[in-house]
């Protein structure tokens, strides 16, 4: 029965189609949403300082993003239009609610160190940009991968922002020690003129790292330029 | 002169276009330019005749710092034999043994400079390859500038990590020489003492070799110190304790510890003299510098909420880098305002904020740099209201005809 149904709907697209994909795989360097889009920098200036938070956080929004881009999706034609900014955000509100919650009960030490970063996932533009710009308007399974596609984009140039930043600001990466001090023993290539750079720590070393990363970027890719 | 000329002419074809060493172009043309004037000239109807050149600026600022550099070579020996005393060497008087004084600054000061240069024109060599301009001359002056801002004690390797960070993040980024925001030797320093503050501030850098266990404050450190509630932690009883060791005639002389080449004002004030007559600084930046931080040492003299606002606002202009930076730093044409109703703001607004950060903030005593950077960066927005308000009165003068 279920079988003569649906053979009288479109050829069913296969799970990983071609145009699928690309939904994953876009948003991790041509269309990044942090580089290219310039999206959710607060975030990335705020919880770089080390990998093992920038791991957290990527893991989180990739909660909010993926599920909330299937719970949007699945209202689409629900929600009216005069108050879907709302509804997404109630959307939202919740989920990170949940996030919130199990971080707290599972991470306490990883849910103190994020503080209030946390809580602010709900202003991350990606993930509104996400709902209004493609749940609104794609079946469930697309919305997923869209959001999971954006989430990894979004998760690299913080992670590679946080190696940065944890590797010469502590001397440390996921706090094991790397760089350290001659004199006193610490670190995997101790050296006798090694000091902790207190800029990396700094908000502004984070700023300037992501420009570096649009940087080369944009000179590997030419197409990325802006004319004007 | 006609040998060598032969020597170059010969070599041309080899960097000529097409031929085998096309890349490094550049690089000859910048060396072939130090000793000869290039073969070409402005083709399209040009304004401006006149002599003065990128290079030859840089070259008259270059000549404008020797009295800096040399005063600063005596006082980095000075303070270092003050550290560590032997008894070859009169420390009571700071120009006496002014040889074995002059030959330890030569040694803490030439690596700093070989450094400085030898990086920042690393990274300049490879932008103007990579960009396939020729090299542009800025980076003289600021590769000068750098080894005067930094204490004696500074490690060479951090000196090279500042440079290369200033020049490409403060210069290159931005379209390299004549297009940067903020200044390029104060973009290092910067960097340094956010990155390193144990390096480039306290008590244990400005007297070179310092043994461990002295303790070698700057006058602004000790000064500093009056801003803090408990008596027990002042460095002197009151400010007239503290103008009676650093007296006035040693602030203004140099005759006190600090950056190697930031503690002379007279020696500044020769350097002024000679970019003033030259044409090179604008003298509307420079008065109106000094007369932002009179005027605002003169307020706290009147408000004198603590000690510090109590020192004389002739003795307070005249210690740290409040010299150094309003005759060779604030003064960069490329980092100023343009128009010269903004130039007097900009400068009094520079001189202004370096005192009030210097006295409302013991954590950053050298407030000269904040404020400069600072300035810098609200210099085009100056400009703009300079121009929009004489948009304006014209306008007016329009309407009422």
């Amino acid at each position: 029965m279920s079988e003569a149904v649906e053979k009288k709907k479109a050829p069913r697209e296969p799970l990983f189609s071609k145009k699928n994909r690309k939904l994953v795989i876009d948003p991790l360097e041509d269309n990044n949403p942090v580089t290219v889009q310039v999206l959710g920098i607060c975030s990335a200036l705020a919880i770089t300082v080390q990998v093992e938070q920038a791991l957290v956080m990527t893991g989180s929004v990739l909660f909010v993003l993926g599920l909330g881009n299937v719970v949007i999706s699945l209202m689409r034609n629900l929600i009216p239009s005069r108050i879907r900014i709302i509804v997404q955000l109630v959307v939202v509100a919740s989920l990170v609610i949940i996030v919130n919650e199990l971080l707290k009960a599972f991470l306490p030490d990883m849910a103190e160190k994020l503080s209030v970063f946390v809580g602010l996932i709900i202003t991350n533009c990606i993930i509104m940009g996400r709902f209004e710009a493609f749940a609104m308007a794609q079946k469930p399974w697309p919305s997923f991968l869209d959001g999971v596609g954006n989430t990894l984009g979004y998760g690299i140039v913080l992670v590679l922002v946080s190696i940065v930043r944890e590797l010469f600001g502590t001397g440390t990466l996921m706090g094991i020690p790397i760089l350290g001090d001659k004199v006193e023993g610490t670190g995997l290539f101790a050296t006798d003129w090694y000091a902790n750079n207190n800029l990396m720590i700094l908000p502004p070393m984070a700023l300037i790292t992501v420009g570096i990363i649009i940087w080369v970027q944009r000179s590997r890719n030419k197409s990325l330029i802006e004319d004007h | 002169m006609k040998f060598l000329e032969r020597i170059v002419e010969n070599m041309e074809p080899k960097f000529a276009k097409g031929s085998k060493l096309e890349k490094l172009h550049p690089v000859f043309e910048s060396f072939m330019t130090l000793a000869f004037t290039p073969k070409e000239v402005t083709k399209k109807g040009s304004h401006i005749r006149d002599g003065v050149d990128l290079k030859r600026t840089m070259m008259t600022v270059i000549i404008a710092l020797i009295p800096c550099l040399i005063f600063g070579m005596v006082g980095a020996g000075h303070w270092h034999y003050v550290a560590n005393p032997t008894s070859d060497v009169d420390v009571t008087n700071f120009w006496a043994d002014f040889g074995p004084k002059i030959l330890y600054g030569l040694t803490v000061l030439l690596p700093l400079i070989i450094v400085s240069y030898g990086v920042g024109l690393t990274v300049e060599f490879i932008f103007a390859i990579i960009k396939g301009h020729s090299l542009h001359e800025g980076f003289l002056v600021s590769g000068l500038l750098i080894p005067l801002i930094m204490p004696a004690d500074v490690p060479l390797w951090m000196v090279a990590i500042a440079v290369a960070f200033a020049v490409l993040i403060g210069k290159e980024v931005f379209g390299g020489t004549g297009m940067n925001i903020v200044n390029v030797a104060l973009t290092a320093r910067a960097f340094l003492f956010f990155a390193y503050p144990t390096s480039m501030s306290g008590n244990s850098v400005w007297f070179g070799g310092q043994p461990d266990g002295f303790s070698g404050p700057t006058a602004l450190g000790d000064l500093a110190t009056f801003t803090s509630d408990d008596k027990t932690s002042w460095a002197f009883q009151s400010v007239s304790d503290f103008a009676e060791v650093y007296t006035m005639e040693a602030s203004w002389m140099g005759y006190i510890p600090g950056s190697i080449g930031e503690t002379s004002a007279v020696a500044c004030l020769i350097g002024a003299a000679i970019l003033l007559f030259t044409g090179i600084a604008s003298w509307r930046v420079m008065i109106s510098f000094f007369a932002g931080g009179l005027a605002m040492s003169a307020i706290f003299n009147a408000w004198g909420a603590n000690e510090f606002m109590l020192l004389e606002p002739l003795h307070m202009i005249a210690l740290g880098g409040f010299f150094f930076g309003g005759v060779f730093m604030i003064t960069d044409p490329v980092t100023a305002c343009q128009t010269n109703t903004g130039k007097f703001i900009y400068g009094f607004l520079g001189g202004f904020l370096s005192i009030m950060i210097r006295v409302f903030n013991p954590a950053y005593p050298e407030g000269v740099m904040m404020a400069i950077l600072f300035m810098n960066i609200m210099a085009p927005t100056i400009d703009h209201y300079v121009v929009q308000s004489n948009v304006k009165r014209r306008l007016k003068r329009l309407k009422t005809a």
